[in-house]
């Protein structure tokens, strides 16, 4: 069942169309990792998707609802953790989480106290005072202790420290093993490569790649290093052959993954020695999607959330 | 070893002036058009000295003493006049100038994390709260200025080159000395909201303090930085000493600033922040308990001075009881109405100042919607199960009753003051009626700033101008016969003076229905738009 579905959406500042024909589906159950660039439309999509924005044109539902006329019903079963947590400076942390619990109309005391435990957070200090990491601690801990069906995570861990970072990983897996569904935007690629079943990368406001992981890699290239008895010949004139490099411990270069047997015909004529392959991390397909074609800025001046 | 710490003063200097180049032009050009309007308007409105005479004989009470300060009414010149109904209440707009323009760059950025940056860069640890003195002394140096020459170039016989410069100069050194007292309160508050409030604060204190004194002690008057404007004495005494004052005092917050600012980390304020709660309280509930977590300290604070404002315009009905009393000749002159007291009929006209007061306190309270979707706080509830008319019909809710209490503080605060210190009191209901029949314009007001927050968020510091304008046409339509439009273009003209007039209440009524229509399109407009910085 879909619970997120963006039908052509287009946003306009003005005259600057931030996002131009998205398109997005988050089903029952699934994790999505939304990347893109600084200044790509991320946030403009998700606080469309919050009804904080107005769509300019397109369709966005979530629950089989209008995401700007039904927001307070949708919101009811969603949760949302913004990248730039702002606080109120005079209210405690404990406030605020009680705050947005109840906003949202469930609440959770066991779990919440849980939580401020698991993320060690002092509840009784002012926001004021808090580092970024902690602000964003409120947010997710606020996020976590209600019961949500969708949840909407901007950037929720660009302030956290590596071991807060394996803690909201659990939380995330958590919530997949209930069944819940999740849109997680992201820069730390390798969070993404963890948690997420599918992906979808947005770049100057349009999508330009969805699909599991699995798929997005049959479109990338596998690293090589191999070591041959014989030197290998006509490698770089071999079809899906990129950046050759003669390196001490032997040869080391791309394959595009459909070519990928060809080329290893072709090399083993050589007598293998020893051979080691990489997958292709997302950052490889990131990259090759920033690198390829034009290397003009983003748009906009880049802003932020 | 102090200069190191003011590296890139000057550099930054030219930036902060770059930024708020027009906001500064703008308050420039404010200040000295009312300047020069009114001794030009006096001009063509009193065409001799018998009739400048005259208005010299109605200003003679303490009531006016109490809002303008002491004149020189014997010798009362156009230049005289001026000095005696504009000086004071021209420098009061000053002292907020500068307290807006210096809380801005010294607490109001260090909030937002910009003062941050600049100490990063090789730019000297005073240099940027220097900065900002820096552009508001020059500020203060040319409003005196141009104010002081511009008067001069009227024309006008009895406003000599002298006199001019030395009322230019009341106003820009009123600017300065409120601009150390902003910049030493960004030390002590965490907040540049807390930093306004408490240097407002102070200039009202210190224009209520001139008035209690002005009337019962006048050499009291001179512990008060706004008692030392009337004291100039521009056009007759020239008195260049209040001048000297306001120097060396602007002089020693500046100081004062600099230490304080040197001996406490960045973003902190001089009070540790105590733990507090670990749970919400029953009343944090939702929506509308957060907004009045968020103002309540506020609006404590003002309805503490709305009323002692009151209280202190009360106290002064007893001096002019005494002094109505002791003036048989002016008794035949002013035309009693009948069945009221002289004493009385002064008092629509501090009603109509006091309700105009009392309304700053709900706008603010409603333009805090907007400050708040500023920071991107809003966020955090329209993402969750909050209807934005629910986020703004509680924002008004809250600004209504404000209306309303702060008009009753200030009402109740003049009755028990007047009723303490008069011989036979005043009747409360009548008060408290009188000053209820304000509370239909107030709400106009805050009609208009719901509006421009649902319908043109960007223009809300707009209802600022419009609350003004009404203060000046209120203010001067009395003393300067402007036509009846002037004051019917602000909701306050329409309502009837009573108790010198007969309660009229169709004009209410119908600020009534033009305060729900602004409101109600606001509301509206709130449901149809982005919510965005
Ligand atoms: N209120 C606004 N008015 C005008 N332009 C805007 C507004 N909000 C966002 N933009 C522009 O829209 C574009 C998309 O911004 P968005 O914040 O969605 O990017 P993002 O993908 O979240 O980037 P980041 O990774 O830096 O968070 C940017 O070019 C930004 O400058
Ligand atoms: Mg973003």
């Amino acid at each position: 069942m879909s619970m997120l579905k963006v039908t052509n959406l287009t946003k306009k500042f003005g005259d600057f169309k931030a996002l131009d024909g998205v398109n997005l589906e988050v089903n029952e159950g699934e994790i999505m990792g939304f990347i893109g660039p600084n200044g790509a439309g991320k946030s403009t999509t998700i606080k469309v998707l919050l009804g904080i924005l107005k769509a300019t044109d397109g369709e966005v539902q979530i629950f089989g609802k209008d995401a700007w006329d039904d927001a307070v019903e949708i919101h009811k079963r969603v949760a949302y953790v913004p990248g730039d947590v702002n606080l109120w400076p005079n209210l405690t942390g404990g406030e605020v989480i009680d705050l947005f619990v109840k906003l949202r109309g469930t609440n959770h005391k066991s779990r919440r106290d849980e939580l401020i435990e698991k993320f060690s957070l002092d509840p009784k200090k002012k926001c004021r005072t808090y580092s970024k990491g902690n602000r964003q601690k409120v947010a997710l801990i606020a996020a976590f202790s209600s019961d949500a069906d969708l949840y909407i995570l901007d950037e929720p861990t660009s302030g956290l420290d590596p071991l807060m970072e394996n803690i909201f990983q659990e939380c995330v897996k958590d919530l997949k093993k209930q069944g819940k569904s999740v849109l997680l935007s992201s820069h730390i690629l390798s969070e993404v490569e963890k948690l997420c079943d599918k992906v979808a990368i947005i770049r100057k406001g349009t999508i330009i790649e969805t699909g599991t992981l699995a798929e997005l890699r049959h479109l990338t290239r596998t690293q090589l290093l191999i070591e041959t008895k014989k030197p290998v010949k006509n490698l770089a004139e071999l079809k899906g052959v990129h950046d050759v490099e003669v390196k001490e411990q032997g040869l080391s270069f791309q394959v595009d993954t459909e070519e990928l047997d060809n080329v290893l015909r072709h090399v083993s004529q050589f007598g293998v020695l020893k051979l080691e392959s990489a997958p292709p991390t997302l950052e490889d397909l990131f990259m090759r999607h920033y690198e390829s074609g034009d290397n003009e800025a983003t748009p906009g001046a880049g802003g932020g959330n | 070893m102090a200069l190191k710490h003011l590296t890139k003063t000057g550099q930054l200097s030219r930036f902060i002036l770059r930024l708020d180049r027009v906001k500064v032009s703008l308050w420039l050009i404010g200040i000295t058009f009312f300047t020069l309007i009114v001794p030009a308007a006096f001009e063509g409105l009193y065409e001799n000295q018998q009739e400048r005479d005259a208005m010299a004989e109605t200003m003679a009470n303490p009531a006016m003493t109490a809002m303008v300060g002491p004149g020189n009414l014997e010798n009362y010149t156009t230049g005289a006049m001026t000095t005696h109904q504009m000086l004071l209440m021209t420098a009061l707009v000053a002292g907020l100038m500068s307290i807006l323009l210096v809380s801005r760059h010294t607490r109001g950025d260090e909030e937002d994390g910009r003062i941050e940056l600049i100490r990063s860069l090789p730019a000297g640890r005073l240099s940027y709260l220097n900065a900002a003195l820096v552009v508001i002394t020059g500020t203060s140096v040319v409003l005196a200025l141009i104010n002081g020459f511009g008067l001069y170039a009227l024309g006008i016989e009895t406003m000599d080159l002298a006199g001019s410069l030395l009322y230019g100069a009341g106003l820009g050194g009123t600017a300065l000395v409120f601009a150390g007292v902003a910049a030493v309160f960004a030390q002590l508050s965490e907040s540049s909201r807390g930093t306004i409030g408490l240097s407002i604060g102070v200039l009202l204190f210190s224009y209520l303090f001139r008035a209690v004194t002005d009337i019962s002690n006048e050499s009291l008057s001179w512990l008060s930085p706004l008692g030392w404007v009337t004291k100039t004495e521009a056009y007759t005494n020239n008195n260049w000493g209040p001048i000297f004052l306001m120097v060396v005092a602007a002089a020693i917050l500046f100081i004062l600033a600099n230490y304080l600012q040197s001996i406490r980390d960045l973003e902190s304020g001089f009070l540790p922040s105590k733990p507090g709660r670990s749970t919400a309280s029953s009343f944090l509930q939702g929506p509308l308990g957060l907004a009045w977590r968020l103002q309540r300290t506020g609006a404590f604070f003002w309805a503490i001075g709305m009323f002692v404002l009151g209280a202190s315009y009360g106290s002064v009905m007893g001096d002019m009881e005494s002094f109505f009393e002791g003036n048989e000749m002016l008794q035949q002159m002013l035309q009693p109405v009948e069945g009221l007291t002289l004493t009385e009929q002064f008092i629509p006209m501090l009603l109509i100042v006091m309700s105009i007061m009392a309304t700053v306190p709900p706008v603010i309270a409603m333009n805090k919607l907007r400050g708040e979707e500023k920071k991107e706080r809003l966020d955090h509830l329209l993402g969750r199960a909050v209807s934005r008319t629910q986020l703004m019909g509680g924002y008004l809710l809250l600004a209504v009753l404000n209306a309303f209490i702060m008009i009753s503080l200030t009402a109740i605060g003049l009755w028990s003051a007047a009723d303490a210190v008069m011989e036979e009191g005043l009747s409360f209901s009548m008060i408290y009626g009188a000053a209820l029949a304000y509370l239909p314009a107030t709400l106009v007001m805050v009609g208009l700033a719901v509006f421009l927050a649902g319908v043109l968020p960007k223009l809300t510091p707009f209802v600022w101008a419009y609350v003004l304008y009404s203060f000046f046409v209120v203010y001067l339509g009395n003393l300067m016969q402007f036509p009846e439009w002037t004051a019917k273009i602000s909701p306050f003209g329409h309502v009837a003076q009573v108790p010198v007039e007969e309660a009229a209440f169709l004009p209410l009524f119908l600020l009534c229905v033009v305060a729900a229509a602004l409101m109600a399109l606001g509301l509206i407009g709130f449901r149809k738009r982005d919510i965005s910085a």
